[in-house]
């Protein structure tokens, strides 16, 4: 590693150049150029992709949002049944990933003895960086087979009760929003612990011992200071988790069932916004490529405002720890 | 009680809690019972990420250890019979009525030489284009732009790039570029846009962070040397920071090397390798995903899957080695 290190410098390495300040105004204009970047991308995206999904908008009206009928063969386009699945899909999956990555979070915050900690943010890099498309592979070759012979005998066991008996139903496949859900809750596990375990490292600790001295358990030391102080920070890793539990792809599309449908039973298949893109953008034409274009400008959207806001709590809670320090 | 209380009220401030809480004894049955609830419900949590980890990993070696341990997969094309041959060489037959006569099913050679070769020039050519890009406009927003107005709405929606789906990436690729290209816009090079505009954004703010760290006086002592910035910037700020932007960017490469999404619309497909950027490309992951569902591909799938999960391990732990090192360096 020593390639890496600081290297002695030598004076003649930091003189100053006869022809002024020209370098120095080129070298500024490019890494500013480099940084506007960022905003000529995303701009690009909104545009591009608007202007290709425009006929589909067009021709379907609000009923692209609102209908339920998803035919391409009959180009009939309605898509509040893949967006319904989006969101069934993240809202399983945040119910999943919260309470875990808060008891991650608090666990290498409070719990771990200090050289337990960088083993364990070593392991959810490792959870994090495990490609999307494997664990859909994993979910759908291995996981898929026993998920079907336990829906079905979660959904004999509740079939007499009448509310559960809609929402855990029968399973056909074994692939269903459930499915999907608990794989996409496990991938978002990282992203959220993480922010939420920053979140956590800047809670006072005079605070936090102030409670412990006052003979406050850890629990309620946690209630009491830890909690109250994060909220936001809480709320905003959670929505960041939404995003990405939004956009998930592959996965979702190997173990969702690719059948759009609004159905109650969470053990039934479905579709989601991005996985209907994945399968079928490649061979789709005319109005059913810019019907799946539009899906992807809905997602964009969507994301879009969620991180927007997700950024505006984090960055909050980040200006308020530093005002207080 | 006070006594007790009186040892207890400085707890170390580097934060090791203790495991026991040392009221213990004198908690109401209740309140003890919580707190144990709660350390359970943590320790718990760890577990329950760590088993599918644990089992996906495992599962990777047992079904793929065999293809990716010969020869072969890193040296020979794409098998194109391997559905053809799991149909069988006796479904296929007893549907002709002619069992016994049929030809006998050639052996199948797996090999994955394309999709590595695709893996390598599209991930490589995305850390090209967004590595030198983003750490450009990090050192605008860290040296430069500072709390100017500009710099800070850059970062906001640098941020908020990270969070945009890499579905999204794929699409917008396939209709700036692939679209407009018709026959020839699927590439490798149409891959590598969509993976550095992923990249991009996660490499700029991991690097704005390194910089951060790089400690004022390093900049004022190469000024004081009547350096222009730009000779400070390239000379002292970033070779201070060069291992953790390092780690940065390799955690970057990680995650676009296993993409799949934004390959699928922009790289098309080949059984055979390509070297080069133009004409149609395939991946790892790609091939993953398509030989998932497909009859017979399974084995396939799952020794690709343990290929790409060694290539993103490499660079995720490596990542992770070299900003140890330089984390080193920072306290001293």
């Amino acid at each position: 590693m020593t390639d890496l290190s600081l290297r002695p410098i030598t004076v003649d390495d930091l003189a100053g150049d006869r022809n002024g300040a020209r370098p120095d105004t080129l070298f500024r204009a490019g890494a500013k150029g480099a940084g506007y970047l960022v905003l000529v991308i995303l701009a690009a995206i909104a545009v591009s992709t608007t202007v290709k999904a425009w006929p589909a908008f067009r021709a379907e009206g609000f009923g692209y949002f609102f209908r339920d009928d998803w035919v391409p063969s009959q180009g009939r386009f309605g898509a509040r049944s893949i967006i319904y699945g989006t969101l069934v899909v993240s809202a399983i999956g945040l119910v999943v990933a919260v309470p875990l990555s808060l008891g991650i979070a608090l666990f290498i915050t409070e719990l771990a003895p200090r050289r337990l900690r960088s083993s364990i943010t070593t392991v959810m890099d490792v959870l994090a960086s495990v490609p999307s498309v494997v664990f859909g592979l994993w979910g759908f070759l291995i996981l898929r087979p026993h998920l079907k012979d336990f829906y079905n005998s979660v959904a004999d066991a509740v079939s007499g009760i009448p509310v559960l008996r809609s929402i855990f139903g029968p399973s056909l496949s074994g692939q269903s929003f459930m499915t999907a859900g608990v794989i996409v809750g496990l991938m978002i596990v990282p992203i959220i612990t993480s922010i939420v375990r920053e979140v956590f490292q800047t809670v006072p600790i005079n605070e936090k011992n102030g409670a412990l001295a006052l003979g406050a358990t850890r629990w309620e030391m946690i209630q009491g200071v830890v909690f109250p102080h994060s909220t936001g920070g809480i709320v905003g890793a959670v929505m960041l988790g939404l995003g990405r539990a939004m956009g998930e792809t592959i996965a979702v599309a190997l173990v969702i069932g690719a059948s759009p449908q609004i159905t109650a039973n969470l053990f039934g298949q479905g579709e989601a916004m991005p996985s209907v893109i994945a399968r079928n953008l490649n061979e789709a034409s005319g109005t059913y490529q810019s019907a799946l274009i539009g899906l992807g400008v809905g997602l964009f959207v969507l994301t879009i405002l969620i991180n927007i806001s997700a950024r505006v709590l984090v960055r909050r809670v980040d200006a308020a720890t530093r005002g207080a320090s | 009680m006070a006594a007790t209380a009186t040892i207890d009220t400085a707890p170390d401030p580097a934060g090791e809690s203790p495991l026991q809480h040392p009221l213990e004894s004198s908690l109401s049955t209740g309140r003890s019972w919580r707190n144990r609830l709660a350390s359970a419900w943590m320790i718990a949590s760890l577990i329950v990420a760590a088993i599918p980890l644990l089992a996906v990993l495992g599962i990777l070696v047992v079904k793929g250890f065999s293809l990716v341990a010969s020869l072969d997969w890193w040296s020979k094309p794409i098998p194109s019979n391997v559905a053809s041959n799991a149909l069988g060489g006796q479904e296929a037959q007893e549907a002709f009525g002619n069992v016994g006569t049929a030809a006998p099913v050639k052996e199948v050679i797996y090999g994955m030489q394309p999709a590595i070769v695709g893996t390598l020039i599209t991930t490589g050519l995305a850390a090209l284009l967004s590595i030198p890009l983003g750490i450009a406009a990090a050192v605008y927003l860290n040296e430069y732009g500072g709390k100017s107005r500009s710099a800070t709405i850059i970062r906001f929606f640098t941020d908020v790039m990270t969070g945009v789906p890499s579905v999204v990436m794929g699409i917008f690729i396939y209709t700036v570029w692939v679209l407009n290209f018709e026959a020839s816009g699927r590439s490798g090079l149409a891959g590598g846009l969509a993976l550095a505009c992923l990249m991009l954004p996660v490499v700029v703010r991991s690097t704005e962070e390194m910089l951060r760290l790089v400690p004022d006086s390093l900049r004022q002592a190469s000024a004081a040397l009547g350096t222009p910035r730009w000779k400070t910037t390239t000379k002292v700020v970033l070779p201070a920071a060069m291992p953790g932007i390092t780690s940065g960017a390799m955690l970057a490469i990680a995650r676009a090397a296993g993409e799949t999404a934004p390959i699928l619309f922009t790289v098309g497909v080949v059984s055979s390798t390509n070297f080069s950027l133009f004409g149609q490309n395939t991946t790892l992951s790609a091939q993953i995903f398509s030989n998932a569902t497909q009859p017979g591909g399974e084995s396939i799938a799952w020794g690709a899957a343990l290929t790409l999960i060694v290539i993103v391990m490499a660079f995720t732990l490596t990542a992770r080695f070299v900003s140890s090192k330089f984390s080193v360096r920072v306290d001293g």
